[in-house]
């Protein structure tokens, strides 16, 4: 594990082509390193993630992706992500292949991708037309010893994940904290795991079952103070509502869009000066 | 007559909340569910459990979330597990009595599409999608779902088929092996439909007060059928209006309250 800045961590280990998770289920969503990711303009990724929120709303818009692996793509509480539409509907900028699953199944398919196991198992399979879509990828097999039928769902092992969380320490192991989704499944099951951090303290001070990831299954940490932001970090900051939903309006557009992306992430320097550009941050 | 004194929107919220018996084990959606768990919990359901997806457990919210991880949820709850324990521990397993669900289109056996509006492949709408609500409409025990009705949203066919419910009626879902029992109710801004306790088909059970059969199968697209005893709700008993409204109202507060977040990274954890 080492520290380094976050263009640094983004620069040298997410390539051109590579599929890469930025989990974090509602809260901790790694938005400052998604917009490093845009920064440096990465082409042709496979993006993977339960619930692709604004962030990937975003990497679509600019022509980050060609495939997304999701399970719910939408404005959480407010409605459509209307970049991921626009793909989907218009293929604008570029076509976007999907891989979806529901949430029950990218759960298993992570946990599976973070225990060496080829795929993973639900109990009766939801009768859904999601099994039918073109690239479906969800098979029955027998229980081998009940008979029962069991959904079978293909690993998943990101060449990157990345994640936000509260607090690493001086030896880099890393905290989170609060709403988790698959984050830590996420993590283990990938090649290589970058995390932002709020802070760098001396001890986590960690409770015993705490969630922990040691430093040594950590590739690269940054300090990057609300680097969830829009989204939130428990105990450090809350999810900005009011952003959410002004999110529907300036996304809702091609042009709209871009002029915000320009200005707010090709025409500042790096996480801080967004917050500071939207008022968040003083 | 004079004109009520609630809107159609309150009494679909209240009316969804009263489905709710105090201490059942509740798997909540986003949105109009969401609304209508917690004014039940806030009203005669004190001991409700409510579990959203983000791995809240016996949450309390003061406000309601707009998001289903907002943090409100985590800091009122009895525990938070991971996403992968909270589809396989709790709902899988078998611990969810009511699973309380919206969609964008609904047919005549409660069958839900929150998928595509179109073909799959070319849709006209690409909707948000599955999320967690195919497992939870096989798994709970039972569905509520509520929706605004119209002939755009209460179809003859699904585009898409993403949640079941009673399939294609008359048994189908049973014989499939699913373990819940399907969709018991679905509240809508009209009244109330059930399944037919024979053919599964979704029939006009219940009216708000002022609300003609008439109107109500304008806004449905395919022939609904009427119970032969069609009810009418109660109007919402003020105590329940005043707690809806204080609901929104702190709500709104909330949620437009701006976020300011100090970079110079001192901590100040709860």
């Amino acid at each position: 594990m080492e520290v380094l800045p976050l263009a640094e961590a983004i620069a040298t280990h997410v390539r051109d082509g590579q599929s890469i998770a930025l989990e974090g289920f509602t809260h901790l969503i790694p938005f400052a390193a998604g917009h490093e990711i845009i920064r440096q303009q990465r082409r042709n990724l496979h993006l993977i993630r339960m619930t692709p929120d604004l962030i990937y709303d975003q990497l679509i818009g600019m022509g980050c992706a060609e495939r997304l692996t999701f399970s719910w793509g939408g404005n959480p509480g407010v409605g459509s992500l209307h970049r991921l539409r626009d793909a989907v509907e218009n293929q604008w900028p570029r076509p976007l292949t999907l891989s979806e699953f529901t949430h029950a199944e990218l759960a298993v398919a992570y946990q599976a991708g973070a225990s060496g196991l080829p795929c993973g198992l639900l109990r009766q399979h939801a009768a859904t037309d999601l099994l039918r879509v073109p690239g479906a990828s969800v098979r029955t097999i027998p229980c081998p010893f009940t008979g029962a039928e069991l959904a079978a769902v293909p690993a998943i092992n990101p060449d990157v994940t990345i994640l936000h969380a509260q607090q690493i320490d001086a030896d880099g192991n890393v905290l989170i904290r609060g709403i988790l989704g698959a984050a830590r499944e996420a993590a283990m099951a990938a090649r290589r795991v970058l995390v932002s951090v709020e802070e760098r303290v001396e001890s986590l001070r960690a409770e015993m079952n705490a969630i922990v990831l040691p430093s040594w299954v950590i590739t690269a940490a940054s300090i990057v103070p609300g680097g969830a932001y829009p989204s939130y970090a428990q105990g450090y900051y809350p999810r900005d509502n009011a952003f959410y939903r002004a999110w529907d309006e300036i996304a809702r557009d091609r042009e709209g869009f871009l002029a915000w992306m320009q200005r707010h992430v090709f025409g500042v320097r790096d996480h801080a000066g967004l917050l500071r550009a939207l008022g968040v941050a003083a | 007559m004079s004109s009520p004194d609630y809107s159609r929107d309150e009494i679909m919220t209240v009316t969804a909340a009263r489905q709710l018996r105090n201490g059942a084990v509740c798997f909540v959606g986003i949105g109009l569910p969401s609304a209508a768990c917690n004014l039940a919990r806030m009203t005669h359901a004190p001991d409700l459990v409510l579990i959203y997806e983000s791995g809240t457990v016996g949450t309390r919210p003061v406000v309601l979330p707009l998001s289903i991880g907002d943090g409100e949820l985590a800091e009122t709850a009895t525990c938070v597990v991971s996403l992968p324990e909270i589809f396989a521990h709790y709902l899988q397993r078998g611990r969810i009595d009511v699973g309380f669900l919206g969609a964008a289109q609904i047919d005549c056996f409660g069958n839900l599409n929150s998928t595509v509006i179109g073909d799959y492949a070319h849709p006209r709408v690409r909707l948000p999608g599955a999320g967690g609500a195919p497992e939870i409409s096989t798994h709970a025990r039972e569905v509520l779902v509520v929706m605004k009705q119209s002939p755009r949203s209460f179809v003859p066919r699904l585009d898409f088929r993403t949640s079941c419910g009673y399939l294609e009626g008359g048994g189908a879902r049973h014989a499939s092996g699913c373990p819940g029992a399907g969709p018991r109710a679905v509240i809508t801004d009209f009244g109330v439909l059930r399944p037919h306790p024979q053919t599964e088909e979704l029939q006009l059970t219940a009216l708000y007060p002022g609300v003609s059969v008439a109107a109500v199968r304008a806004a449905t697209g395919w022939p609904l059928q009427v119970a032969e005893e069609l009810e009418s709700v109660p109007i919402p008993e003020p105590a329940e209006l005043a707690t809806l409204r204080d609901l929104h109202a702190r709500t709104r507060v909330a949620h437009a309250s701006p976020v300011h977040i100090n970079l110079s990274a001192v901590s100040h954890r709860r």
